[in-house]
């Protein structure tokens, strides 16, 4: 009696144990290669980590759920390519923590938005979608430029970014809340320092139009303006041995 | 083996949990108190409510002596909990359904410039956890509770955790959406609490396969019927899913933000891995189990085909979980890894249609039984659903159809097939025949409201998946249409515009699909209060009871 | 890593998992028709439709 009670734990033990099995091996094969082949992620020039204040506001759009509506994946396809723009590459996301891929266009691809509206419009878009584009169906973010930004985590931020392997430095997470002051600010003394760590690209303005405050409109902002902005594609060689996957 | 009913002291289950209980009330008081974010803050007192509540009803149930656990009976408390919970969240997950898509047809009446929490993008995670993880989870729960014992002919193992598996489960569904209304998310789509959530949810997803895991060990069959094979696999490879998926580092320890281990291309291929798996096993392979068990007991027939299940089962598993890549077609994701999710997703054509053939040809020899009982009917329409949704799936993974199909309604239309026909039509099958069974009634209230249920509902899903269909490859269409000049003929937003109709129909048609869950929960609700046959009377002949509705 | 290429991975993939996937199906098939387990099968598919309660043993 207790042998054969044990026989068929053992039984329902083999079960499980196949099911693993079996249910291992897809991801395993699948997953793991990306890990280690080098061709997954190209290399290109321009890549860095986000600024301060962009990460913010990429939190900002992580958090309001924008990827349900706007994906951030141009596929090599040509209405895409002649409507966003040159199509996604791999090593544009590579710090992007979490991917932002999206799945959904119910508004339009917003990989490379950075540069195609002004500030304002950006703004006037947020607060009232309906006020620029009378069919839009998004919804309106009119309390973002009311709320000051919280800036008590941005150290903490770049430090879990660092142990997972983003390449911020030491004086970075050290300068961090200056250099998100920094960036929202045209006339800041510390701007020539965030140029000197992110390099010349970025832009430091007072993205939300306000002076007195800084918003989470602000950070999101900042955000928009610089996706798909950072790879430098007259370099990119798109048929280049090394970059056919 | 000595029953724990015997002894005086609360037995040791209950011992265990009470610790657990009151180091869980301890534990979430300190983590508030010390926190510094108020959103984790929130969170931390939902916490508190939650344990210090269990701590002091299980005070007064130890004081009582109460749960105990004779194993001469079924425990069948905690699956009436979970049939009442299933029809509760599936109500509340439906209604937010409804207001999102009545968002994207009267965006300037549905949202509220001030009340970014009302926002389409808190409110979507909210209907997609709400009505797969609150609805689905908690029919799959109690299913699964239901089930196993009757196929082990064992009492459920564990003695009082079934009910910390149901109750630390409805604690995770409160965390969850409570947190997507506030802004808590990490933005995996299905996946989206953060840190803590997961790791609660894992706590409770151990405890859940230990129990089931236990009441199969405890079986007086010697086999294991084919239902508990899926609903493990279910079981265990959900675990395996949520686990790497959700591998992230806090910010802070006592914060809700953390960001994941996996970044960009890795990201994406992990959570669609994820994401796909989760509708393979969470909203398949258990629900399948669902099937084999409610279809043959309702028609009173045994599975067609007991040897077709077991190559179901394993053909199933094994190649559900190489699809995700479909998800990621012409992305930045490496074409190999492409390629590889493309085949397996056509190959699973084969496996799903070997289930479909097997629940609908249970009904063979009972066909007629589909023109009386609109429960029955609702079963075998869900396997119909199951066929054409498990048909349309391999087909959206061929590259060329994706290419016009992927980011529309298109996939949504998909979904909802699956969802409403599939998932939603089973689980309301077994749920009608549970509820008689459950609380000791003969029969249901009443089976003309069941025929109002299936209908009013069958036409919702009809509307929905039609409007989806028209608009999804409609504005795909329009996406890549060109003038004669060579220039593209619309700018994103007139295909916006122009779902507009379509939009309204969906609406509609989720508002009929919802008002058949209302009239479902009436219909349950009343069975509830029927007189029961009473226990040494002689029950009543059906015929002799009054007629009603 | 360098060996690690699109065209291994590859065939990898398509032979090897080829091979792999037809050896599973077939050891699940062979199980499923085996003739012996027919008996237990018939009598696991009427397991549902027993609802006996349970008893004190």
């Amino acid at each position: 009696m207790f042998k054969s009670h044990g026989n068929l734990e053992r039984h329902s033990i083999l079960l499980l144990l196949s099911i693993l099995v079996v249910v291992a091996i897809g991801g395993i094969v699948e997953i793991t290669p990306l890990f280690y082949l080098e061709s997954t992620i190209e290399e290109v020039d321009g890549m860095r980590p986000y600024t301060p204040l962009e990460l913010e506001g990429r939190d900002i759009y992580v958090r309001e759920g924008c990827y349900v509506c706007h994906s951030q994946m141009v596929r090599p396809l040509r209405d895409e390519v002649e409507r966003y723009g040159h199509y996604s590459l791999a090593a544009e996301s590579m710090y992007d923590r979490p991917f932002q891929w999206g799945s959904k266009r119910t508004g339009p691809d917003v990989a490379r938005v950075g540069g195609k509206y002004s500030d304002a419009w950006h703004r006037d878009h947020l607060i009232n979608p309906r006020s620029v584009v009378p069919e839009s169906v998004m919804p309106p973010y009119a309390f973002l430029a009311k709320k000051e930004l919280n800036l008590e985590d941005v150290e903490a931020k770049l430090a879990t970014m660092t142990k997972l392997g983003v390449p911020y430095t030491q004086d970075m997470i050290d300068n961090a809340k200056v250099d998100l002051v920094a960036q929202s600010d045209p006339f800041s003394a510390d701007g020539t320092k965030l140029k000197a760590r992110y390099g010349e690209k970025v832009v430091a303005r007072d993205f939300d139009g306000n002076p007195e405050a800084l918003t989470e409109m602000d950070a999101l902002i900042a955000y928009l303006q610089m996706l798909g902005t950072l790879v430098d594609f007259s370099t990119y060689k798109a048929d280049a041995p090394e970059n056919l996957r | 083996m000595k029953n724990l009913t015997d002894q005086k002291s609360a037995p040791l289950d209950v011992v265990l949990l009470y610790v657990v209980v009151c180091l869980g009330a301890l534990g979430t008081l300190l983590a508030t108190a010390f926190s510094n974010d108020h959103l984790f803050r929130l969170h931390g007192w939902v916490g508190i409510i939650a344990f210090v509540l269990a701590a002091g009803v299980m005070t007064v149930g130890i004081s009582w002596g109460r749960f105990r656990s004779p194993q001469t009976e079924y425990e069948d408390g905690v699956v009436r909990a979970g049939v009442i919970a299933t029809m509760f969240w599936g109500s509340v997950g439906m209604l937010v359904g409804v207001v999102i898509a009545a968002q994207l047809a009267w965006p300037s009446i549905f949202y509220f410039p001030d009340f970014g929490f009302l926002n389409f993008g808190r409110l979507r995670p909210l209907h997609t956890s709400g009505v797969i993880f609150a609805f689905g989870g908690n029919a799959l729960l109690c299913t699964s509770f239901y089930v196993v014992q009757r196929t082990c002919r064992a009492r459920l193992a564990g003695g009082i955790w079934p009910w910390f598996v149901f109750w630390g489960y409805q604690l995770f569904i409160v965390l969850a959406a409570t947190g997507y209304l506030a802004g808590i998310t990490q933005s995996k789509e299905y996946a989206e609490p953060e840190w803590y959530i997961d790791l609660w949810l894992t706590i409770v997803w151990v405890a859940y396969l230990l129990v089931f895991l236990g009441t199969i060990w405890k079986r007086k069959e010697p086999h294991i019927y084919v239902a508990n094979w899926f609903y493990l696999a279910f079981i265990i490879t959900v675990a395996m899913l949520h686990v790497v998926n959700n591998l992230s580092l806090p910010i802070n320890w006592l914060g809700h933000t953390s960001y994941p281990v996996f970044a960009g291309v890795q990201g994406a291929l992990v959570q669609w891995w994820y994401g796909h798996n989760a509708v393979g096993f969470f909203l398949t392979a258990g629900f399948l189990a669902m099937m084999y068990y409610f279809v043959p007991k309702r028609a009173e027939r045994p599975v067609y085909s007991y040897r077709l299940s077991i190559v179901h089962f394993w053909s199933l598993i094994f190649i559900y979980i190489w699809a995700g890549p479909h998800h990621l077609h012409y992305t930045a994701l490496p074409q190999w890894a492409q390629t590889l999710g493309a085949t397996f997703s056509i190959m699973l054509w084969m496996p799903s249609w070997g289930g479909m053939i097997n629940g609908l040809m249970t009904l063979s020899g009972a066909w007629d039984k589909l023109r009386t009982d609109a429960v029955l009917r609702m079963m075998a329409v869900a396997v119909a659903f199951y066929g054409m949704s498990t048909f349309e799936g391999p087909l959206m993974s061929i590259r060329e159809v994706n290419a016009l199909s992927h980011y529309t309604d298109w996939t949504i239309g998909h979904v909802h097939s699956g969802a409403l026909g599939w998932v939603g039509f089973i689980s309301f099958g077994a749920i009608y025949c549970l509820v008689p069974w459950l609380w000791k009634k003969d029969r249901l209230y009443s089976d003309r409201l069941v025929e109002w249920h299936f209908w009013i509902a069958t036409t919702g899903i009809l509307l929905y998946i039609a409007a989806m269909w028209v608009s999804g490859i409609m504005e795909g269409l329009m996406w890549r249409e060109y003038t004669p000049q060579g220039f593209l003929a619309n700018s994103f937003v007139e295909t916006v515009s122009a779902k507009h109709v379509e939009n309204i129909i969906r609406t509609i048609g989720g508002l009929m699909y919802l008002t058949g869950t209302l009239i479902m929960s009436y219909n349950l609700w009343r069975t509830v209060r029927l007189p029961g046959p009473v226990a040494g009377e002689v029950p009543v002949p059906a015929s002799a009871k009054p007629a009603i509705a | 890593m360098s060996g690690l290429t699109y065209e291994t991975v590859a065939k990898f993939a398509q032979q090897g998992g080829t091979l792999y996937f037809a050896a599973i199906f077939l050891a699940g098939l062979a199980y499923a028709l085996w003739p012996k387990n027919g008996e237990t099968f018939s009598r696991l598919a009427q397991l549902p439709l027993e609802d006996a309660e349970l008893t004190n043993d």
